[in-house]
């Protein structure tokens, strides 16, 4: 248990320090000086000049390379071109948004792809398993953006049940929740159909069916928990698609978290508040997947007892 | 339940073909210019009416036809970021699968670097680093997408690797550009073909995620995201403005999802593909 514990937390290590090497290619790729954005684009070259030394740009890639690294650290992702402040304190403050966003969402997800993915499997290969593959394909097929502004419409401005975007409590919730969670359920819904259809042809389940079992009980019983497992793990994996999403639904109901962050930074050309969002963004999805390893370890014993083959 | 199953193929073929028409022959079917004011209403959004039977946008023009052209450039977009997301994803997955150990282990650990950027964040870092234009939104687009392509690609490569007609080539002294030529990517090539039915959806996605952000192919050519996007301003007075892009959108998206998971469960290996 305590090897595989080491083995994944040294593995998140290592993605977290290819991440931080491709989103530092990607800041000095960019064509763009960044000083033009701090000073204006008529500052004089002596300006432009003081401004590179101010801002470390006038050294060696790897010494700016091992610089960053080294304060990224000690939590310190810089500071912002054009807001003048500390990326990691504007990335902390903009987290708890987005945070109570992923986790509503990863539940109503949950909530709805779970039953979807349960009644496609006890009906497999019968009408309501085809129409539910085909709701699920609708609910994955369905933009993000163009969800949430319906859902604008409808529920905001015709029944005036929900505010017109912002975070404003409980009820502000609602629109975005929804509009980030429906793709995942119907993602959810089938790779739970695929795994509970192959449990259900295994021998302990024709044992249990053979005790006098119904279908429904030996699901519920004897393959949920082992059909689970591969859920556990793409919804760890899942996390970077659902920070995708939650970049157009911060956009679309106009939520203060980091999405909205990330895009504002791109449009500002802001490097450090882009290299930190995009990196606090990965951590997000190590440490997602960290907890999903984790998570299969206390569910599952083959792994805990360390006969992982 | 046969029927159900090739109805799934057949309606998703028919929404791709359809959608393929629409684009070929854009300047017949399009009743008006797209890009030209053609309403009198000049500065507001037009409601749906007779003349213009989806309404016209706050620049007087006609929002059908715009729908109709952005069909050219949609899926365009969508289909050649496709084959550069094939083309990268691929080769690596080819190249891991088949030539294994060391290979494999850097391969696939970059593989794994690049999973855990969220795509379409990553790919608003690359826009803005590259300037939004066609070709930029296409390898970008390929840059963020083919990591699920290549691991898929590598598992089917790995196992062909051990079959008994790749070792018995190989016995008979063929090279390995020879042996993955014709003898591995041959043998892949039915799961690649689903792959980029399935990723055409994904790339379909992004492009308009992109394009709704302000970072997709420049205007004034009319895609469908750009369409939503410059439709927010005025959501509360004209809401045909975003709904119908957003349709056409689902339309292409789950039409190429349709045709590649009905391949998928006809040939019942639905775990491969997760």
């Amino acid at each position: 248990m305590l090897a595989y514990i080491i083995r994944r937390i040294a593995f998140g290590a290592f993605v977290l320090v290819g991440t931080s090497l491709i989103t530092f290619c990607i800041a000095f790729v960019i064509p763009a000086d960044p000083a033009v954005a701090v000073a204006g684009a008529k500052a004089d070259p002596r300006t432009l000049a003081a401004i590179h030394h101010e801002l470390g740009l006038d050294q060696p890639l790897y010494i700016q390379y091992a610089r960053y690294a080294d304060r990224a650290l000690h939590g310190d992702l810089g500071r912002s071109y054009i807001r003048r402040e500390n990326v990691t304190s504007v990335i902390l403050s903009r987290f708890p948004a987005t945070a109570i966003l992923a986790l509503s969402a990863l539940a109503l997800s949950l909530l709805l792809g779970i039953p979807m993915g349960m009644l496609a499997a006890a009906w497999r290969g019968r009408a309501p398993d085809h129409l539910l593959l085909v709701v699920s394909l609708a609910l994955v097929s369905t933009p993000v953006f163009w969800l949430g502004t319906i859902l604008l419409i409808v529920g905001g401005l015709y029944l005036r049940w929900f505010p017109l975007g912002g975070f404003s409590g409980p009820s502000s919730l609602v629109l975005p929740t929804i509009t980030l969670a429906l793709g995942s359920a119907g993602y959810y819904s089938r790779i739970l159909h695929t795994s509970l259809a192959a449990a259900m042809d295994q021998d302990y389940v024709r044992t249990a069916r053979g005790k006098g079992l119904s279908t429904s009980a030996a699901m519920r019983r004897h393959a949920l928990a082992n059909a689970m497992l591969p859920l556990v793990t793409i919804a760890g994996l899942d996390l970077g698609g659902l920070l995708s999403g939650v970049v157009l639904t911060e956009t679309v109901f106009n939520w203060p978290g980091i999405g909205r962050l990330a895009f504002e930074a791109i449009f500002n050309l802001d490097i450090p508040l882009i290299m930190g969002t995009v990196l606090f963004s990965a951590a997000l999805v190590v440490a997602g997947n960290l907890a999903a390893d984790l998570l299969l370890a206390w569910l599952d014993p083959r792994i805990r007892l360390g006969r992982e083959t | 339940m046969k029927l159900g199953l090739n109805a799934m193929e057949t309606a998703g073929a028919l929404m791709v073909l359809s959608l393929a028409m629409v684009a070929l022959f854009a300047p017949e079917l399009a009743p008006h210019d797209p890009v030209r004011a053609v309403a009198a209403t000049f500065g507001d959004p037009g409601a749906p009416s007779r003349a213009f039977p989806l309404g016209t946008d706050q620049l007087g023009r006609d929002v059908l036809s715009r729908i109709i052209y952005g069909a050219r450039i949609s899926l365009t977009v969508g289909v050649a970021a496709m084959a550069v997301t094939m083309t990268i994803g691929v080769t690596i997955g080819l190249a891991a699968g088949f030539f294994g150990g060391a290979v494999d282990s850097i391969l696939m650990r970059f593989t794994d670097v690049m999973l855990t950027l969220p795509a379409l964040l990553l790919a608003m870092a690359f826009v803005a680093v590259l300037q939004p234009g066609l070709w930029s939104i296409l390898i970008v687009i390929g840059l963020v997408s083919w990591t699920q392509i290549a691991r898929v690609v590598r598992a089917e490569a790995l196992s062909l690797t051990q079959r008994d007609f790749v070792v018995a080539a190989r016995a008979l002294g063929a090279p390995p550009a020879r042996l993955i030529a014709r003898h591995v990517m041959p043998n892949a090539m039915p799961l690649i073909v689903v792959m980029a039915v399935l990723g055409t959806s994904g790339t379909l996605l992004l492009d308009a995620g992109l394009s709704f952000l302000g970072l997709g192919v420049p205007p004034p050519t009319p895609s469908w995201g750009r369409m939503i996007e410059e439709a927010t301003t005025y959501f509360r007075t004209a809401p045909w403005l975003a709904i119908y892009p957003g349709l056409a959108i689902f339309y292409a998206v789950l039409g190429f999802n349709l045709l590649g998971y009905g391949f998928i469960r006809r040939r019942g290996h639905s775990a491969d593909f997760q």
